[in-house]
C-alpha cells in the first residue's frame, strides 16, 4: 500500500498560482489512486516549465530534449515493456518543437500517457507564442499579434483515431486526476490535453478566463462516436468542453510484437543458435 | 524459348581474339539500367563464385534512381586472396550502348565484351549473344549467367545450385524457365567458343559466406546483444536495417522505422536507458539531423551505437555514391563536451568485429560511439570466412547493475568517470525493482549524482571533469592502426576506413617494383593514441595521406593529434572509390597536393 507521500513532496521552481501545481498534484492523486509503485513508473519529459514537473515527483525520470519525450518513452516499451510510462511536457514541446513525433505516437499507438500542459504560451523562454495561442495574442515577439490559426490538438488526435483523448483543466483536480487513470489504464497512446494558466505571461487566458468557460461533458455523450467527438473537439470560445472526448479500442503497437510480452528487452537472451542459422544462409 | 538445335543454327560471328587460356585475377563489369535485372546476374555469379572458392571484391556503383540510369556491378575475382577493386576491366557485360560507351574505354587490350548482338555493334572482341533466339524477355537474364559462367569456366553444378537458390528465393519467378534460359546461354557459348577467359581453380577459401560491410554490421550487432535498431531509411545505410527488421522476429529484438532521424535517435536512447542496447543505421544527412541527440547520450550517459555509412556531401550530394568526408563531422558533432569513440572499418570482417567492440565500448563507458563505413564499403561483397557466433560472447546489460550500491546515483562520481548502472523499474541483475532507493533519474540539464538538475556551478564542475575522465579509459583500449610493409619505408601510406585495401594492393605494387614501402590503416579514429604512431610515422622517408575526401580530414586530425605534418596527400571525391591505379597514379604522375 503506498501513501500520497510516497510520490514525493519537493519545492518547486514555478511561479505561486502557476497552473503547472494543480496539475502536480492531480498526477501524484492519480498514481496514489492506481497505487502504482513509483519505481514501476517512468516520466519521461522535455524542456519547457511542464517538463520539470517529474523532478518533483518521486518516480523514474528521464528528462530529455525539447520536443522528444514520445520517441524517448516509445524507445523505452521497447527496452521495457513492464514499465508505466508517461510523457509530461507543454503545447511547445509536445505540439511544436515535437509535432511530428505527436502525429508518429498516434499512429504508432504505443502504451504511452500523454499530459499535455497546455496554457497557450511559452513560459521558460519568457512569453512568446505558442502554437496554442489564440490568433491576435500579443507578445514581445508577436508585437502586431500572432497571425498563425491556432493548433487543435484534441481535434486532430480524434481525426486520426487517437485511442484515447480528453481534456482537463487545472482548476479542477479530482477531475483531471480521473483524467489521468482512464489514460494510464487505457492501453495504446491516450493524450490529456490540460489547460491551465501562466501567471506570469498570458494575462488574456487566465485561470478567471478558463474557469468561467470550461464545463465537464456530460454522461449524454459517447466518446466511441466519433462524428460528435471531432465536433466536441471543435468547441472553443465561450464554452470549452472538459473530459473524455474520444476513445477507441485500436490494437497498440505492442500488440504486434510477441517479443514484448516478454519483459524487459535486458533479461533475453541472445539466441546464439538462431543468429548461427541467419549466418549460414550467406553461405 | 532456345534449345541446342536452334543454337547450332546461329551463325557463329565470334571470334576472341589474344585469348590466355587461364586466368587467375579478372575485373569483371556489368553495366546497364536500372531495373534490367543487374541485381539476377550479378548476385548469382557472385554467390557461384565464393562458394567455388574465389576472393571477390565488389563495387556497386548506380544512380539515385530505381528505374534507368547507368548502373555498374564490378566483380573482381581472384583465384588467391585480393582486397581492392581495379579500374582496367577485363570481361565488360553490357546490357545497354552507354555502358559500352561510358567503359569500353578502359577495357584492357585483351578485354572482350559481352553484349545483345541486337546491339549490333560489330567487333572482333566482341560476343554478340542472340538472346532473342536463346530466351524470352523475361529470362534474359539468367541466359546472361550461362554465357558468363562458361566464358569463366566455372563449375557447372556450383553455377546451377546458386541460380536455383537465388530463382527460388524470389516470388514471380520460375525455376523451371530460368534454368533453361541459364542452359541456353551455356550451350551457346560453349558452342561459339573453347577458347575463353577461364579462371584457375582457387586453392583452398571454400566454406566462405558471400557478404557486404552493411549485413556485416547487422550481423555484428546481433551477435554483440543489440535488441533495438532504430532507423529512418537513407542510402547507403538503408540495408542494415533491412536485414536487422528480416532477422527481427527471429532473433527476438525490435527494429522499429521511425518518423524521422530525430525520433531514431531519441527513441533507440529510451531503449538503451530501459537496457535494450541499440543502433541508429544513418548516413551525413540523418546523422546532421541527430546531431542534438548525440549530444544528449552524451550528457545523459547513455550507450547508443550509430552507423555512419557516409556519402559524398555537402547537402543531399551524390546519394548513391561513396565518399569519406564526413570525419571532421562525426568527430565534432554535437554541442558541448562529451566522450565518444569512432570507429572505421577497413574490411567486411572488420564490419562485424569492431560493431561488437562498438557495443561493447558503448556499455562499458555509457558512451555514444560511431562507426563509419562508406558506400563503397557499404555495398562491396567479399568472400568472408564464416564468423564463430556460437563461441561470441554478448552483452549481459544485467550483469552491469551488479556493482551498484543503493539509494542508486545514476551519476555517481567514480575515479574512471564510469557510474554503476541500474535500469528503470529493475533492481540489481533485472531482479524487478521493490524500493524507491533505485529509482533511475537522467537529466539532459546539468545534474546532481542522483539525476536531478541543478545550476550549483562546483557541481557542474565536477560532472563535466567526472564525463571527460572516460576518455583517458577510452585510450587504453584505443585499437591500434594496423602497420603492414617494411620498416623504416621510403614511402608509408597512411589511411583509415574503407581505403585499407586499395592501399595495401598499392602498397604491395611499390615494394615488388624494388621500393620500400608500408602503410598504416587506423579502423579507430577516435580517440588516436600519438604516442603508439609517431615512431611509425619519424621513420619514414615520406608519408602520404590517402583518403576519400577533397580537403585531407584525417590528414589534418593526424597533425593536431600527433603534431606530424604528412607532406603529400593522395585524395579522391569524384563519388568513386580509390583504387590501387589511382593511387598509384597519383603518386607517379606527381600531382598529389603536396
Amino acid at each position: 500500500m503506498f501513501e500520497l507521500r510516497d510520490y514525493g513532496d519537493f519545492e518547486t521552481a514555478w511561479c505561486p498560482g502557476c497552473g503547472n501545481h494543480s496539475i502536480l498534484k492531480a498526477v501524484k492523486d492519480a498514481l496514489f489512486r492506481l497505487q502504482l509503485a513509483p519505481y514501476n513508473v517512468l516520466f519521461v519529459s522535455g524542456i519547457g516549465q511542464a517538463a520539470k514537473a517529474p523532478h518533483y515527483l518521486k518516480s523514474n525520470v528521464f528528462n530529455g530534449l525539447h520536443g522528444r519525450s514520445l520517441p524517448v518513452a516509445t524507445g523505452a516499451r521497447i527496452g521495457n515493456p513492464d514499465l508505466k510510462v508517461i510523457v509530461e511536457s507543454g503545447d511547445g514541446c509536445h505540439y511544436g518543437e515535437g509535432g511530428n513525433h505527436f502525429l508518429a505516437a498516434i499512429r504508432r499507438n504505443v502504451d504511452i500517457t500523454m499530459l499535455v500542459h497546455n496554457n497557450q504560451v511559452y513560459g521558460l523562454t519568457k512569453g512568446q507564442a505558442s502554437p496554442t495561442s489564440a490568433t491576435g495574442f500579443v507578445t514581445k515577439t508577436q508585437p502586431q499579434g500572432v497571425y498563425n490559426s491556432p493548433f487543435n490538438p484534441l481535434q486532430v488526435a480524434v481525426a486520426m483515431k487517437a485511442g484515447f483523448v480528453a481534456r482537463g483543466f487545472s482548476g479542477q483536480i479530482e477531475h483531471l486526476s480521473n483524467l489521468i487513470q482512464q489514460g494510464i489504464a487505457h492501453r495504446g497512446l491516450s493524450l490529456i490535453d490540460i489547460l491551465q494558466p501562466c501567471v506570469s505571461f498570458n494575462k488574456v487566458n487566465t485561470f478567471g478566463w478558463y474557469n468561467q468557460r470550461c464545463y465537464m461533458i456530460g454522461d449524454d455523450h459517447d466518446p466511441f462516436d466519433r462524428n460528435k467527438a471531432l465536433l466536441l473537439a471543435d468547441e472553443w470560445g465561450d464554452r470549452i468542453p472538459i473530459g473524455v472526448i474520444y476513445r477507441n479500442d485500436r490494437p497498440a503497437f505492442e500488440d504486434h510484437f510477441d517479443v514484448l510480452k516478454q519483459g524487459p528487452a535486458a533479461k533475453r537472451p541472445v539466441q546464439k543458435d538462431v543468429l548461427n542459422g541467419i549466418m549460414n544462409s550467406y553461405l | 524459348m532456345g534449345n541446342r538445335s536452334s543454337v547450332e543454327d546461329i551463325v557463329k560471328t565470334v571470334n576472341i581474339v589474344g585469348l590466355e587460356m587461364q586466368k587467375s585475377v579478372l575485373n569483371i563489369l556489368i553495366g546497364g539500367e536500372a531495373g534490367q535485372g543487374l541485381v539476377t546476374l550479378s548476385q548469382i555469379l557472385t554467390k557461384a563464385l565464393v562458394r567455388a572458392g574465389y576472393s571477390i571484391v565488389v563495387t556497386q556503383s548506380y544512380h539515385s534512381r530505381i528505374r534507368g540510369g547507368h548502373n555498374t556491378y564490378a566483380l573482381r575475382v581472384a583465384d588467391s586472396e585480393i582486397q581492392a577493386p581495379a579500374e582496367a576491366i577485363d570481361i565488360l557485360v553490357a546490357l545497354n550502348m552507354e555502358t559500352v560507351e561510358i567503359h569500353s574505354g578502359t577495357l584492357n587490350t585483351n578485354g572482350i565484351v559481352v553484349l545483345d548482338e541486337a546491339l549490333g555493334i560489330g567487333n572482333a572482341s566482341h560476343v554478340a549473344v542472340p538472346f532473342k533466339a536463346l530466351t524470352s524477355d523475361r529470362h534474359w537474364n539468367a541466359t546472361a549467367v550461362g554465357v558468363v559462367s562458361e566464358i569463366l569456366g566455372l563449375d557447372e553444378h556450383i553455377i546451377d545450385r546458386a541460380a536455383q537458390d537465388f530463382f527460388s528465393k524470389h516470388s514471380g519467378i520460375s525455376v523451371e524457365d530460368s534454368m533453361k534460359s541459364l542452359n541456353a546461354g551455356r550451350d551457346w557459348m560453349k558452342s561459339v567458343s573453347t577458347e575463353s577467359f577461364k579462371l584457375v581453380k582457387p586453392v583452398g577459401n571454400s566454406g566462405r559466406m558471400m557478404m557486404n560491410g552493411n549485413e556485416a554490421i547487422a550481423l555484428g550487432a546481433l551477435s554483440a546483444g543489440m535488441k533495438t535498431c532504430c532507423f529512418y531509411p537513407m542510402t547507403p545505410a538503408t540495408s542494415i536495417s533491412v536485414a536487422l527488421c528480416e532477422y527481427a522476429k527471429k532473433m527476438g529484438i525490435i527494429a522499429e522505422q521511425a518518423e524521422d532521424e530525430i525520433s531514431a535517435i531519441n527513441m533507440a536512447i529510451g531503449a538503451s536507458f530501459c537496457g535494450a542496447p541499440s543502433l541508429v543505421p544513418t548516413s551525413g544527412g540523418g546523422f546532421a539531423l541527430m546531431a542534438e541527440g548525440l549530444s544528449l547520450a552524451g550528457m545523459t550517459e547513455t550507450p547508443v551505437v550509430i552507423a555512419l555509412a557516409q556519402r559524398p556531401g555537402p547537402s543531399t550530394g551524390l546519394p548513391t555514391r561513396t565518399e569519406q568526408g564526413d570525419l571532421e563531422f562525426a568527430l565534432h558533432a554535437g554541442h558541448g563536451e562529451f566522450t565518444r569513440a569512432i570507429f572505421a572499418p577497413g574490411t567486411v570482417e572488420e564490419c562485424f568485429w569492431l560493431t561488437r567492440h562498438a557495443f561493447a565500448i558503448a556499455d562499458e563507458y555509457r558512451i555514444p560511439v560511431i562507426i563509419m563505413t562508406d558506400q563503397f564499403l557499404a555495398d562491396c561483397y567479399r568472400s568472408v570466412e564464416p564468423f564463430p557466433v556460437l563461441e561470441l560472447d554478448h552483452l549481459d546489460v544485467c550483469s552491469d547493475t551488479m556493482g551498484e550500491s543503493l539509494p542508486h546515483l545514476t551519476y555517481r562520481i567514480t575515479e574512471n568517470g564510469v557510474s554503476p548502472r541500474l535500469l528503470p523499474g529493475l533492481s540489481k541483475n533485472c531482479v524487478v525493482a521493490h524500493s524507491s532507493e533505485e529509482l533511475v533519474i537522467a537529466d539532459s540539464d546539468e545534474h546532481t549524482e542522483d539525476g536531478h538538475l541543478t545550476e550549483d556551478l562546483s557541481v557542474r564542475i565536477r560532472m563535466v571533469d567526472k564525463r571527460n575522465r572516460k576518455l583517458d579509459g577510452l585510450k587504453q583500449k584505443i585499437v591500434r592502426p594496423t602497420f603492414h610493409g617494411d620498416s623504416s619505408p621510403d614511402i608509408l601510406m597512411v589511411c583509415w576506413g574503407s581505403t585499407r585495401g586499395s592501399v595495401h594492393e598499392a602498397c604491395e605494387h611499390i615494394r615488388k617494383n624494388g621500393t620500400e614501402a608500408g602503410y598504416l590503416h587506423f579502423s579507430q579514429v577516435w580517440p588516436i593514441d600519438s604516442a603508439s604512431v609517431n615512431d611509425t610515422l619519424l621513420s619514414a622517408k615520406s608519408v602520404v595521406v590517402v583518403e576519400s575526401n577533397s580537403t585531407g580530414q584525417f590528414c589534418r586530425l593526424l597533425r593536431r593529434e600527433t603534431g606530424y605534418h604528412a607532406e603529400k596527400q593522395v585524395l579522391r571525391y569524384d563519388g568513386l572509390p580509390v583504387t590501387p591505379e589511382y593511387i598509384l597514379e597519383k603518386l607517379g604522375s606527381g600531382k598529389e597536393n603536396v
